[in-house]
């Protein structure tokens, strides 16, 4: 089922959650939602499944306007963050709710829910704890029964809040696998909300970014990762390394270091070059574009890459520098600490002061 | 909190025997004594006595009167305390800090101060009191009366009880349930309940007891009109007055008798409430 939110306003008193939201979720979509906590993306979430009304703006299912529909008749399935399993009940029977409160007339027989119940826990691989107490169970238990009685009313909306915020990473890594597989078997539309930026990579066929109420950017995460749209996204998806400096001509410069581009920038001032950890090389030499001194402040070797924290020298930066190498790189260079060398960009984003869109450039 | 058995850092042992020795001389000069008095005061004439003071006819109407109070006030405020506690922990709204203070005003006031209040507006000469007289309504001195203090004096106790409870508990369970399509009553009969029900169990507890030994605020609107408005506080009172020692103790084993009740079951709520939320370690201690 389709979902699309139509100029979504929420606020909390002065305090203005969401404002002007507008977005199309297509059938069969697992989204996630990516934002700092107090972006609004919780309040989005329960804005979908009917728990927060919106001030103003239009909700539709499938086309269809949900926007005053209750809770009760939105018939989503929603799991919510501390999981909120009913904890008098068992296990079977939290799974069972759904189907229990339905009205006589539409509620399947005992034998029935009994048999679909124990469906949905092989499907959670739990049916040995069928009878124990929400007290009972691991972290990870609980998320999983949490989902299975979401699906227990077959829902073609699926609403997770930080599903796996609570869990430890182990835990969180085995069960984002299962609800990406589970996803794409059950086919429904799924919204999840977190601020795991890695979760939300991994996981989302989309994933849209929230800041202080509204969305930064929608985008797959490969686009998002590679051109993000504004400062914000760039700064909260992934390590980034900055030249801050005066723009002049087709140079860059702070300090000691500079860079020097292929082509003239569209402008000119104080200007920020943001640089993905991966689109920098290191070199013990500078070349003839670019002059950037770096000192090595720590070596980390665990990982598929050695990740080296640099200190510039002669410049200043906020934050040290992270560049990758390959453990051959590391054997054939052997840096230890206090070591100098100087980066160089292969692709650069550059912020001009009074632009909030990057111009991205490419050297040779 | 569990016994450790153990010393608590710097203490000696002999600070720590003569602690618990020092209590347990308070516990048995202020209560244990008084009780064991109370039961042998009610039996120095024989257990035949004994029987006579409580089978008396008097005797018999305020231990009636008393149990018809409790019947009526511990509905009301089981109601009206569940209520309020759902509502203050279930809503924001302007004026709900203000709400919650307010529960506990008949715990703040003197019951003779609540008892005078009520007369001061429901008595003939009252506001409310005389529009009432003109309708042939009395309300004091007669057991309406009776039930609206002790309601007054005892309202509190549901509501405290359940309010920190519900808050600890929160309300993302009546919203999961909520989202599984129950309805409001479903809600409140299917996962609001169940959670609570033994702080309810409490709480109804603690009112009866309040409801059944309340003296003051009850003597002001009551008139003691023996056999009519005369309850069984009230009633050993007048006999003690009346030099029937003998009988205002019997009276009095009655009520304290009562009171180890609500103790004893007080107890087993208590440790059942343990049972139930053992495995959330945060649960906080009770105060009261």
């Amino acid at each position: 089922m389709s979902i699309t939110l139509e100029q979504i306003d929420k606020s909390f008193g002065a305090f203005k959650a969401l404002q002007g939201i507008e977005l199309d979720i297509p059938d069969g979509e697992l989204i996630g939602l990516l934002g700092p906590s107090g972006s609004g993306k919780t309040t989005l979430l329960r804005i979908i499944a009917g728990l927060e009304s919106a001030d103003s703006g239009r909700i539709l299912f499938h086309g269809e306007d949900v926007t005053r529909r209750h809770v009760r008749e939105r018939r989503v399935g929603f799991v919510f963050q501390h999981y909120a399993l009913f904890r008098h009940m068992t296990v079977a029977q939290n799974i069972a709710f759904g189907l229990d409160v339905l009205p006589r007339k539409q509620r399947p027989s005992a034998a029935e829910i009994r048999q679909r119940v124990g469906n949905l826990l092989e499907m959670v691989q739990l049916s040995h704890l069928a009878d124990r107490f929400p007290a009972q169970l691991s972290g990870g238990q609980k998320q999983r029964i949490a989902l299975a009685r979401a699906l227990a009313m077959q829902p073609q909306v699926l609403l997770l809040d930080e599903p796996f915020g609570a869990l430890d990473a182990r835990v969180r890594k085995d069960l984002r696998r299962w609800l990406r597989s589970l996803h794409d078997e059950l086919n429904f539309t799924s919204v999840f909300v977190t601020h795991d930026q890695e979760e939300a990579l991994e996981l989302s066929d989309r994933v849209v970014v929230m800041s202080a109420g509204h969305i930064e950017q929608v985008d797959t995460p490969e686009a998002l990762y590679a051109k993000p749209d504004s400062r914000f996204v760039f700064d909260f998806l992934g390590h980034v390394n900055v030249l801050q400096g005066s723009l002049v001509g087709n140079r860059l410069a702070s300090g000691d270091a500079w860079v020097q581009f292929p082509e003239e920038p569209a402008a000119a001032g104080e200007a920020q070059l943001y640089l993905r950890p991966h689109e920098v090389r290191l070199q013990l030499s500078p070349v003839g574009h670019a002059h950037l001194p770096l000192q090595v402040e720590a070596i980390n070797l665990i990982g598929a890459e050695v990740r080296l924290e640099l200190r510039p020298c002669g410049w200043q930066c906020d934050t040290l520098w992270e560049v990758g190498i390959t453990h051959a790189e590391y054997h054939s260079w052997q840096p230890r600490r206090g070591d100098r060398c100087f980066a160089v960009p292969d692709v650069g984003h550059l912020f001009v002061a009074g632009h909030t869109q990057p111009q991205t450039l490419y050297w040779g | 909190m569990k016994s450790q058995g153990r010393l608590r850092a710097g203490d000696q042992p002999w600070i720590k025997w003569s602690l618990i020795g020092f209590a347990l001389l308070l516990v048995v000069l202020l209560l244990v004594v008084p009780l064991v008095m109370i039961f042998s005061q009610a039996f120095s004439a024989g257990a035949a006595t004994f029987w006579d003071n409580l089978t008396d006819e008097y005797t018999l109407h305020a231990i009636g009167l008393t149990l018809f109070v409790a019947a009526l006030t511990v509905p009301i405020n089981l109601v009206f305390g569940t209520f309020l506690a759902w509502l203050v922990t279930r809503f924001e709204f302007p004026g709900r800090k203000a709400l919650i203070t307010l529960i506990d005003i008949p715990f703040a006031v003197s019951p003779v101060v609540a008892g005078l209040l009520y007369l001061l507006l429901y008595g003939s000469n009252g506001w409310l009191g005389g529009w009432l007289m003109d309708r042939d309504v009395q309300l004091m001195f007669s057991w309406p009366g009776i039930v609206m203090v002790t309601v007054f004096v005892t309202c509190p106790f549901v509501a405290r009880e359940l309010i920190p409870l519900m808050q600890q508990q929160g309300r993302e369970e009546e919203e999961a349930g909520v989202v599984l399509g129950a309805s409001g009553w479903q809600l409140f009969r299917k996962i609001t309940l169940p959670n609570i029900q033994w702080a309810l169990l409490y709480g109804v507890v603690l009112t009866n007891a309040r409801a059944v030994g309340e003296f003051g605020a009850v003597s002001v609107v009551s008139g003691n009109i023996r056999g009519q408005t005369n309850t069984l506080p009230l009633h050993v009172e007048l006999l003690y007055q009346d030099y029937n020692a003998v009988g205002a103790f019997a009276s009095a084993s009655l009520l304290a008798g009562i009171a180890l009740l609500t103790l004893l079951i007080k107890s087993a709520v208590e440790w059942r409430q343990a049972r139930q939320m053992r495995p959330v370690s945060t649960q906080s201690d009770r105060t009261t």
